[in-house]
């Protein structure tokens, strides 16, 4: 669909540098709306959560929600921001058919919160974004285009909208330009949201659920030549609803706009929208200008003045926040932050720090959760919080290996059966007859079997070549099926074979 | 908004207004709202004639911060009440004539 030219991306930094510059916004995860009394849940039957307020009627007047401003507030202290002693609410003004008021209740001049900083680390790199602002708004209600092909509002004959969602408070975070990524830039712009959104969940303010669009993004991308000294013009893409679409944005949008520049054709300031099936960008409403939104404070809404306690209060409520929360367990878990940096890459600090809780070892959770686990997610195509295990129950298989129940070889046959919904793993373990063999009579006939068919390698270990034992260990581990304890297995052909 | 110097406002500006505000507005009317709406804003000009270096803005008639309500979710309004408002209706959604000028 998209006829753009594209520069390899190799090529871009050879003559460009790129800026960039994110405004996330995200649905907070209160129970009423921002300014009424109507249910926030998701998924309700379309118009079935609206109410005067939050449709705009004449004579309704709108209340703030201590709830929603708390957690802005919160979101501010975690971010490191000033927070204002002196906030309002402003209407921008717009016609589209998604708000019902004909304005936006948002906040322009005075907002809640600025000046923050978050530190992302890429390949073991540090990179401070700055962060702008972080204001309250309200969020917009749902267009369903209807005619023309599969809902696009390209050649849509009409539309019909679900107000369900407008009037949800939305807090937008802006950071400020980010200069001087360089190549990593479409990483860094995703390092930003994911350590945004691990914060949001620390917090506790929101249930982030990028499918649900709880966390939205606008990324916004510029070039400029190599040494200049001014930034070029930006493109604002909308839409980008996953982290893995932050870094495809950044990075077509640069390959795009190198090919523009290198022809000598101007950067149009647009609003692009991202297509996550083909990872392109497409340009869409002009952008209008701060002035023709014709803001200005809003009437019917006191001004917010958070007094230093309270503000004092929520600050020493916070909780520990994932970067201090990575390093404690690094130290916990004797682990590099590398080390650290794949249990985080891999989705897995949590269920690892669940696992250790629910009595394993730190170093045999991780092996687990990175390992076979990792192996099965990928396999399955899906995240590894999605396998149909938990940490309890990988802290339970691992503590039937170390009892010596079962081993490693073992284990993964158990796991099966869990994932399989067959049960917890000792449940499994005993359904499936999977223990291991102890010093049983029939382990013993293995032994024996095992040395009479092999005499040679017998009689070498005899003669004191102790290491060809291995050949009968795996001729034993062979005749079990993988049910022996292989230690147990050596132990006994060691009697045998030098007791003689 | 800027405010314009004395009384001028060209009908550009008031040809943008009206595209702000979804106004169809003829040629005609154009040159008679510039005249109006020059007039209406030499008359708020008035007021920044007062001294009023030392008074810090107002923006609220009543002196008051921090108005909150706790969040508690109460009734909403039946669906059947709301779409009642709307001019159309279809799949109980609102129903509006296609949005122009953007492609999603």
């Amino acid at each position: 669909m998209s006829t753009d030219t594209l520069v390899d991306y190799d090529q871009v930094l050879t003559r460009y540098e790129p800026v960039i510059g994110l405004e996330t916004h995200v649905e907070l995860g209160t129970a009423s709306k921002m300014f009424c009394g109507c249910s926030t849940t998701f998924g309700a039957e379309p118009n079935t959560q609206t109410c005067p307020v939050c449709l705009g009627l004449p004579g309704s007047l709108p209340v703030a929600n201590a709830m929603a401003i708390e957690s802005t507030i919160r979101i501010g202290l975690a971010l490191g921001c000033r927070i204002a002693t002196w906030s309002r609410f402003a209407r921008k003004n717009y016609f589209y058919p998604d708000i019902p008021k004909g304005f936006q209740t948002t906040q322009y001049d005075e907002p809640l919160c600025t000046a923050g900083h978050l530190d992302v680390e890429v390949d073991g790199e540090t990179y401070r974004v700055e962060i702008e602002r972080v204001h309250l708004e309200e969020d917009t209600g749902k267009n369903l285009h209807v005619g023309g092909a599969t809902g696009r509002i390209h050649g849509a004959d009409h539309s019909l909208i679900d107000y369900n969602r407008a009037g949800i408070p939305l807090v937008e975070i802006v950071t400020r330009p980010i200069p001087g990524a360089g190549a990593k830039a479409p990483e860094v712009a995703k390092a930003y949201v994911t350590e945004l959104r691990e914060i949001l969940l620390a917090l506790g303010v929101s249930e982030v659920r990028m499918e649900q669009g709880n966390l939205r993004c606008d990324v916004n991308t510029s070039l400029a030549p190599i040494g200049s000294l001014e930034w070029g013009t930006r493109t604002e893409t909308k839409n980008v609803n996953s982290l893995r679409s932050v870094e495809r944005a950044v990075r077509f949008e640069m390959r795009r706009q190198a090919a523009l520049l290198d022809e000598g054709t101007r950067i149009l300031q647009e609003t692009r929208h991202f297509h996550e099936d083909t990872g392109t960008t497409s340009p869409g409403r002009s952008k209008e200008e701060a002035t023709d939104y014709r803001y200005f404070p809003e009437p019917d809404l006191v001004p917010v003045a958070p007094d230093e306690e309270w503000v004092a209060k929520l600050a020493a409520m916070l909780p520990e926040l994932p970067a201090a929360r990575r390093s404690r367990l690094s130290d916990e878990w004797g682990i590099t932050p590398t080390e650290m940096a794949w249990l985080v890459n891999a989705g897995a600090v949590e269920l690892v720090s669940d696992t250790v809780a629910a009595g394993a070892s730190p170093s045999d959770a991780r092996k687990w959760w990175l390992g076979e686990l990792a192996r099965r997610a990928n396999d399955a195509g899906t995240d590894l919080s999605d396998l149909a295990v938990t940490p309890a129950q990988v802290a339970e298989l691992i503590g039937l290996i170390s009892a010596g129940t079962i081993n490693d070889q073992l284990a993964r046959q158990a796991l099966d059966g869990v994932l399989a919904g067959e049960g917890g793993p000792a449940a499994v373990v005993e359904a499936r007859g999977l223990a291991v063999m102890g010093d049983s009579d029939e382990l013993v006939a293995a032994v024996d079997a095992a040395i009479e068919a092999n005499p040679d390698v017998a009689e070498k270990v005899r003669g004191g070549k102790v290491q060809a034992i291995g050949a009968l260990v795996g001729a034993v581990m062979k005749t079990t099926r993988g049910k022996a304890d292989a230690a147990t297995v050596k132990r006994m052909l060691e009697e045998r074979l030098t007791a003689s | 908004m800027s405010t314009p110097s004395q009384g001028q406002l060209s009908r550009d500006e008031v040809a943008h207004l009206a595209r702000l505000a979804r106004l169809a507005v003829t040629d005609e009317e154009l040159v008679l709202f510039a005249g109006q709406l020059a007039a209406v804003l030499d008359a708020v000009a008035q007021v920044g004639k007062a001294g009023v270096e030392d008074v810090p803005p107002t923006t609220h008639a009543v002196p008051m911060t921090n108005v909150m309500r706790e969040d508690v979710v109460r009734p909403s309004l039946p669906r059947e009440t709301v779409l009642a408002g709307a001019p159309a209706a279809e799949d109980d959604r609102f129903r509006v004539p296609r949005i122009l000028q953007e492609e999603a």
